[in-house]
């Protein structure tokens, strides 16, 4: 039978088993828009800007595993996602984004609403399309999805000229695929798997150092069992947070500049590194040349690419996580490292994180949110609230944590929440975001809203962009250049200090979600912090937006300055010493 | 930093070339020249491309070339006996006639053909080794001063059936 093109985008998204579309309609994406009307397998969702879109297709693939799905019109439409695509692509995240595009003959000609997406995109998706003819179009989406979602996951962006949606054509849609130029490894290489068996049940100070490909291969069982089996402490990267439950007695903590001590320090005196799914990224290595210094690094990644480019590595295993843990799994034997694991576990007891303050403090908030909620996904948005998170926030299987890490995207964190509850409508879903992350992409409290989903929106206003002014206090002596969110152009220039007389916060974020048509509660007093998530939590009609004040200058610690080795870590702000 | 070669097997779509040219400048890896044709399968375009680098970026280039979905197969050419040709072509003008018997001179020393001339204008075609066109241009830019256009096209290369040849 001859059906168009936009008869088949339909009918590929349910081969594809796509059950929510993000989308978002215009001109050369109207055909789309009208092949999907009154579809009842596929919930259409209409977000308020594409940014906002695609960021929720985003956390709705990062907290169910699926492929996110995101359909945009030309030009605009397809620009607004840019940013969203790089998020996604550079934390592996599965996402298939169709955009609307110029019919064909147009294209080059300057139409109205053109861009070359394909062209502004190559560089930060995982593979980028148009389909040029409609015999192309079943094979081009199935190739899309199974590009997306195999391998090192990411970002596939298929262009759509507006010709190749009106076109008759076949209705085949084959399931089967083969991509010449693309084959994801799917094996382990044993002989390299037994040489990094046989460096670890050598070592006397050995850790694992565990990154996002654990999470993303959803080999946390495997990994928590792996841990358990050998005795190896575990530490992890922001985005490996949650590979074992933060709170197994093996978990150490995170690494990086704003790390624990006991993972900088036993990073930093480890004699085995054995490392899985990161690609130690700057933000976690400090002063590459101390990093690991006397240890041996095994390092399995299913991505060639990310073996010995940062750090030089002796057992390089191009790997799956899941099915490198599990190959392990079948051969490891405990190793007897009680004295190094009683040091680790001297250091996390002398240094944990603690913010040492009294006052509603968001050590306090994070610390409320693991007491209230146990069946949970907890998104952040980017700066010192997602670094807060990261540091005090528990994982175990039940709680899942998305943040852009890789990208650092602020505005991320409340769409992507939109996603997560969209994916997962039974579990609590919280967003936690700064004061200024939340004005990113604000306008997206319409969608939530709208298709009525009880988010809970905890916003730690310290009326800064602080992770920025956290730096500008400690390494640019206190100039705080274009920092303060409550700056008004009557203050006195280079103020540095803020005092009780700042001028009031724009905007009044409870009043803002109440014209929504969400809750809003204000809290001021640590007292409060736990009947406000309460309150939260029993309103299953809207949003809340949960407004934090938290003192304004209040700092990420411990941090490894800029420059230096993980072992040369700050461990109190002057201010928190008092 | 040594001198590389790489044959590259891609996908002959449009879009491709810009994918691995701009994998090459967004990662700031340099590039020193990049040939390209379609091979005996239509479907299928050989590169051919050479570049400086150290070992490890070189590394890097490779697995990066090999992860994109376009690129079929990435083969290091750097250690392996090659054949290779760059096409060039040499217009020299205001020629004198001792110039002219001078650059038929040159022609059979380097073993190249004269291929056009107008009387004042001498047309050269030298398809020899990247190596031997960079000498053939060093000479002629200092006999010629400002009176030379050239024309190259970059290097493809073969693996060698039975020699070592490079």
């Amino acid at each position: 039978m001859e059906i168009t093109g936009a008869e088949l985008f339909v009918k590929a998204l349910k081969e594809e088993s796509v059950t929510t579309l993000f989308a978002y309609p215009g001109g050369q994406a109207i055909d789309l828009f009208n092949a999907l009307y009154g579809e009842k397998e596929i919930d259409v969702i209409l977000p308020r800007h594409e940014q906002g879109l695609v960021h929720a297709a985003d956390g709705y693939a990062r907290s169910t595993g699926k492929v996110g799905v995101c359909l945009v019109t030309s030009g605009p439409g397809a620009t607004n996602l840019v940013t969203g695509i790089a998020t996604a692509n550079y934390d592996s995240v599965p996402l298939v984004c169709f955009t609307g595009q110029v019919p064909t003959s147009l294209i080059g000609n300057d139409a109205f609403q053109e861009v070359d997406i394909v062209g502004i995109t190559r560089s930060i998706s995982k593979y980028a399309v148009t389909v040029r003819k409609r015999e192309d179009l079943a094979e081009t989406i199935r190739k899309a999805f199974y590009i997306a979602k195999t391998g090192k996951p990411g970002v596939v962006v298929v262009d759509l000229p507006k010709d190749v949606q009106k076109a008759y054509g076949s209705d085949s849609y084959q399931k089967k695929i083969a991509v010449r130029g693309y084959k994801p490894n799917t094996s382990v290489h044993m002989g390299q798997l037994n040489k990094a068996l046989d460096i670890l049940s050598h070592a006397k100070k050995p850790v694992f150092l565990i990154g996002g490909g654990v999470n993303i291969a959803h080999a946390n069982k495997e990994m928590t069992q792996l841990a358990e089996m050998t005795g190896v402490p575990v530490i992890t990267t922001i985005m490996g947070k949650g590979a074992i439950p933060t709170t197994n007695d093996l978990y150490v903590g995170n690494i990086g500049i704003h790390g624990s001590y006991a993972a900088n320090s036993a990073i930093s005196k480890c004699d085995v590194l054995f490392s899985i799914g990161t690609r130690f990224n700057d933000r976690i290595t400090g002063k590459i040349e101390e990093f690991a210094a006397d240890a041996k690094i095994i390092h399995i990644d299913i991505d060639t690419a990310s073996i010995s480019r940062n750090i030089i590595v002796d057992v390089p295993i191009v790997a799956d996580a899941k099915k490198a843990i599990c190959a392990l799994l079948e051969k490891v034997k405990p190793l007897h490292i009680s004295e190094w694991t009683d040091e680790i576990n001297r250091l996390k007891m002398e240094y944990p994180i603690d913010m040492q303050k009294s006052g509603l403090t968001p050590q306090r908030v994070i610390q409320s949110i693991n007491e209230l909620f146990e069946d949970a996904v907890i998104t952040t948005d980017v700066g010192q609230n997602q670094l807060w998170t990261t540091q005090f926030l528990d994982i175990d299987e039940n709680k899942q944590m998305l943040t852009s890490g890789g990208l650092g995207t602020m505005g991320y964190g409340f769409p992507g929440a939109i996603g997560a509850k969209l994916g997962n409508p039974h579990k609590d879903v919280i967003a936690i975001s700064g004061d200024g992350g939340m004005q990113m992409n604000i306008q997206e409290m319409a969608t939530a809203i709208v298709y009525e989903l009880p988010i809970i929106i905890c916003i730690l206003n310290n009326g800064y962009l602080g992770n920025v002014r956290q730096w500008q206090e400690m390494f640019y002596d206190r100039r705080y250049s274009s920092t303060c969110m409550r700056y008004r152009r009557s203050c006195e220039t280079g103020c540095n200090t803020p005092n009780h007389c700042c001028p009031e916060y724009t905007p009044d974020f409870i009043a803002l979600a109440e014209s929504y048509g969400a809750k809003g509660i204000r809290v001021t007093q640590p007292e409060d912090i736990k009947t406000a998530l309460i309150s939260a939590k029993q309103n299953t009609k809207t949003p809340t937006v949960i407004e934090f004040i938290i003192d304004r200058e209040i700092n990420v610690m411990p941090i490894v300055p800029p420059g230096n080795s993980l072992k040369d870590m700050i461990l109190e702000s002057e201010e928190s010493t008092e | 930093m040594k001198k590389r070669w790489i044959c590259l097997f891609v996908e002959n779509e449009i879009g491709v070339l810009a994918r691995i040219t701009g994998l090459f400048s967004g990662k700031s890896y340099n590039l020193d020249s990049l040939t390209v044709g379609i091979t005996e399968d239509n479907t299928i375009s050989r590169m051919t491309i050479s570049l400086t680098s150290d070992d490890r970026t070189f590394e890097q280039i490779k697995k990066q070339l090999s992860r994109s979905v376009e690129v079929i197969k990435v083969v290091d050419y750097t250690d392996t006996p090659l054949h290779m040709k760059e096409i060039l072509f040499v217009k020299v003008n205001h020629c004198s006639d001792a110039d002219i018997s001078e650059l038929f001179r040159i022609s059979k020393v380097f073993g190249i053909t004269v291929i056009d001339y107008d009387g004042s204008t001498v047309l050269l075609e030298c398809t020899q080794t990247e190596n031997k066109n960079d000498d053939l241009i060093i000479l002629l830019k200092r006999k010629f001063v400002n009176r030379i256009e050239v024309t190259r096209g970059g290097s493809v290369a073969v693996e060698s059936v039975s020699i070592s040849e490079r």
